[in-house]
């Protein structure tokens, strides 16, 4: 996404209410810095997410989407991150098939007591999606002002 | 068309020290619906919750967004704020501009920018928001206590006290735990079994107390006020209630040469046993894996020698399913193995022993009697060294031991220390430590007392390797104080292990969802304020499952986990979740998608008229979903491929509006 004319990479972070969302409060509570382009959306599991939603952001201008749920086997529904795990990765192959490149895409698995990684993984995630450059691919310019 | 209150807060400093929070209310004012703005100091405090309220009148705001701290820390206040204004506390959203925005950024502009823009998206989200009405749900007044140690033990009695029924579950033949096997408890020297076991009496007498000794939770279903849980009564082969505890049996049985786990493998027992003289329940409880009856169907003595005739070699393990308004996790602690510590020689010399073997060494119950021997040949030991921090605060090795502190081997080494030489003056006695932490009550002049009064000889410094040698032990370490390497013929070396949650604790929280930390302890629904829940509504915690922790501080955990559970139990109707899926009939095609990944079985398809648009009636298979077992995980939604299935509070439409503010 250009901001003032200058490339910000546009993270969207979809995280679930009980682990991810808790590590991002927790990143917050240490104080361990990542970048500002990373933007959360709280969904109450990681399977809440919609492949809809990822594309919607895409569309308007995101250059990188994550989801964040708890790590196998500890999911508060019992089996929602499995669910995840099973459509994103249908999703991901689909859309590096279609041309968004794989590292813009990212499933990952936070718990509650991992501030550290949040913010390790969202460093980590911001850069290579800034590496990567603008989404052109399947951003809808008519949504663009 | 909503009319919108937008709130900025400042968290004093934390908000307004990296956000501009005018800038912030100034941009979220003239957002679409917005009609009222403001910020101040503290939302949360009652004059910053007066001001929501105020304005929600005066505005007449059908909904409210708060730019704040995380909505774990107050989206509950500011909910009940709203709801004392007369408006739906589901009209509430936060923008959580503090632990995702001020706290992890530096800049003023990049703050600024960021939480106006996710007051953007809580602001199209409350757009869209709906009031909500939360469903009711009966409690069942019956608690579940995971584990028999001292901290679930105090639970229940607790519990117990407020007049709810508490049902333990253990697995070992005995309730106890690991205080049973200590020796003496600091800073108070008092002995262990003297203060736990008229506690176990209490339990056992106890009419609101069930115990499941031997006994293991297999299976949990349900949620707060409403659990279903399966608990397996392993096969004892002995009849609980007809067994005296005589200890006949214990006598007699011919096979002797089985490790006594309660000794921690220094002595025998027998293939039937009672693991002490004060156990709870005291019932014999044969070990299928060592008697001959139950292997080879040769023997039968313990049968014989029962005079109640309470042995029973066809018992089966017996399954019982039990319904509980609140689970209370109490699953302890173990010492870490020593197997990867082999530089203590730990393999290699009997006389190298754990911190909890020293203990039943010196306990009067214990396999020595209560006298201080060497396990290798029973000689007195005249040089001891403890070895502190064995696997605790291991940064560097961290694949070896563990990260964190283990807590409580300081004060215990100070006793075992101070125990030594008060027993035996002749001992020369040497603690290797890292540092010395001994904050609580009475604890530092107590470690104090073991270096200055008792001549116990502090090192700091790590001991590097322990050989075995000509009978004794040659101890080499460093002395970073004094500089230089030591090198001690030692009699007796104690390590002082880190303790690590329990085994069994990974796949209860699996069974609970309740969430853990890397190095499986249970996570608490929030480190200060809610120290003894899970963030599993209806799950607590109690004691070292939750964290290393002495006996004075399990103590007061697991009072404060029956507390909250006794306010659990105390209602009589939880209002639920109302944030469940629902579906729409009129889009729903009846394909059971959403009915095959439902991890609750929330999703029933009913048969249901339909007026046709040319007055005829259709009958059609649709979704219902129930909203009493519904979680709101959202899983049909995502499954369902027609669009029926939505999720109440985190809708389509919610999510796609979000995805929109904050791609603009």
């Amino acid at each position: 996404m250009q901001v003032n004319g200058e490339y910000k990479p546009l993270i969207v972070a979809f995280c679930c209410n009980w682990c991810s969302y808790a590590g991002a409060d927790l990143a917050g509570n240490n104080r361990l810095a990542y970048p500002e382009n990373v933007k959360i959306i709280k969904v109450p599991c990681s399977c809440r997410v919609n492949p809809m939603f990822i594309l919607r952001a895409f569309q308007r201008g995101a250059d990188g989407v994550i989801i964040c749920g708890c790590h196998p086997g500890d999911c508060h529904y019992t089996s929602g991150n499995y669910y995840t795990r099973r459509r994103m990765s249908l999703l991901f192959s689909m859309l590096n098939f279609l041309g968004i490149e794989k590292e813009r895409t990212r499933v990952e698995w936070v718990s509650a007591a991992e501030g550290a990684k949040f913010a390790a993984t969202m460093n980590e995630f911001t850069e290579a999606v800034a590496a990567l450059g603008e989404n052109k691919r399947l951003e809808d310019l008519r949504c663009k002002r | 068309m909503q009319r919108i209150g937008v709130f900025v807060c400042w968290c004093g400093s934390n908000i307004a020290g990296t956000v501009d929070v005018q800038a912030v209310s100034d941009a979220l004012a003239h957002e679409p619906g917005v009609v009222h703005s403001a910020n101040y100091q503290y939302m949360c405090s009652q004059a910053g919750q007066n001001l929501i309220k105020e304005a929600i009148e005066e505005h007449k705001l059908t909904g409210i967004v708060v730019c704040s701290c995380s909505p774990r820390m107050h989206e509950a206040t500011f909910r009940k704020t709203a709801a004392a204004a007369g408006l739906n506390p589901y009209m509430v959203e936060i923008a959580n501009i503090r632990e995702q925005c001020s706290w992890v950024h530096k800049d003023m502009a990049t703050g600024t920018e960021k939480a106006i823009i996710l007051g953007k998206a809580a602001v199209a989200k409350v757009n869209l928001n709906a009031p909500l009405t939360p469903g009711e749900s009966p409690v069942t007044k019956r608690a579940l206590v995971i584990g028999g140690g001292i901290a679930g033990i105090q639970t229940a009695l607790d519990i117990a006290d407020a007049g709810f029924p508490v049902d333990i579950v253990e697995t070992k033949p005995t309730i106890g735990g690991k205080m049973a096997q200590l020796d003496k408890t600091f800073p108070t020297l008092d002995c262990a079994a003297c203060i736990l076991t008229p506690k176990m009496v209490d339990v056992a007498q106890n009419e609101n107390i069930r115990i499941f000794s031997y006994s293991e939770v297999t299976d949990i279903k349900g949620f707060v006020g409403n659990f279903d849980v399966t608990i397996k009564k392993r096969a004892r082969y002995v009849k609980e209630d007809i067994c005296t505890g005589c200890g006949l049996c214990t006598e007699k049985c011919p096979m002797k040469n089985v490790p006594n786990e309660f000794n921690l493998g220094m002595d025998n027992r027998r293939a039937i046993y009672i693991p002490f003289a004060q156990a709870v329940p005291k019932v014999a409880t044969i070990d299928p894996e060592h008697c001959n009856m139950l292997k080879n169907g040769k023997c039968g003595v313990c049968a014989k020698v029962c005079a109640a005739g309470a042995i029973d070699y066809k018992q089966q393990d017996e399954y019982i399913s039990e319904k509980y308004g609140a689970i209370v996790a109490a699953t302890g602690f173990n010492p870490i193995s020593m197997d990867k510590f082999d530089e203590y020689a730990y393999s290699q010399s009997k006389d190298v022993i754990t911190s909890l073997e020293f203990e039943r060494l010196t306990n009067a119950a214990g396999p020595s009697s209560g006298h201080l021997v060497c396990p290798s040949d029973g000689r007195h030991p005249h040089t001891i060294v403890f070895v502190q921090c064995v696997g605790s605060r291991c940064a560097s090795c961290s694949e070896k031991g563990k990260e964190y502190c283990s807590k409580i081997c300081c004060m215990y080494t100070a006793k075992h220390a101070m125990l030594t030489r008060d027993k035996y003056p002749d001992t020369e006695v040497y603690v290797f430590y890292i540092d010395v932490r001994t904050p609580g009550k009475n604890f530092d002049e107590f470690y104090r007392r073991a270096a200055e009064e008792y001549g116990v000889k502090y090192i700091k410094g790590m001991v590097g390797k322990v050989s075995p040698e000509n009978g004794k032990l040659h101890v080499q370490a460093s002395d970073l104080l004094a500089d230089k390497q030591l090198h001690i013929e030692a009699d007796l070396v104690v390590l002082a292990a880190a303790i690590e949650p329990d085994k069994s604790a990974r796949p209860l929280a699996t069974m609970l969802t309740a969430s853990m930390d890397t190095n499986d302890f249970f996570t608490e629904a929030h480190p200060k304020l809610r120290p003894v829940e899970s963030p599993t509504a209806g799950v607590f915690l109690s004691g070292a499952c939750q964290g290393p922790k002495d006996i004075p501080e399990t103590v007061s955990q697991a009072g404060a986990a029956a507390a909250k559970v006794i306010g659990l139990l105390a209602k009589d109707k939880l209002t639920g979740n109302p944030c469940v899926a629902n579906s729409n009939e009129l889009m729903c095609n009846g394909c059971s998608s959403c009915e095959r990944v439902c991890p609750y079985g929330a999703i029933t398809y009913v048969d249901k008229e339909f007026r046709m648009p040319d007055r005829t009636t259709k009958v059609r298979r649709v979704a219902s979903v129930n909203e009493a077992v519904c979680q709101g995980c959202g899983a049909c939604t995502v499954a369902c491929p027609s669009g029926a299935m939505d999720l109440k509070g985190f809708a389509t439409k919610q999510i796609i509006a979000e995805v929109d503010a904050i791609c603009k």
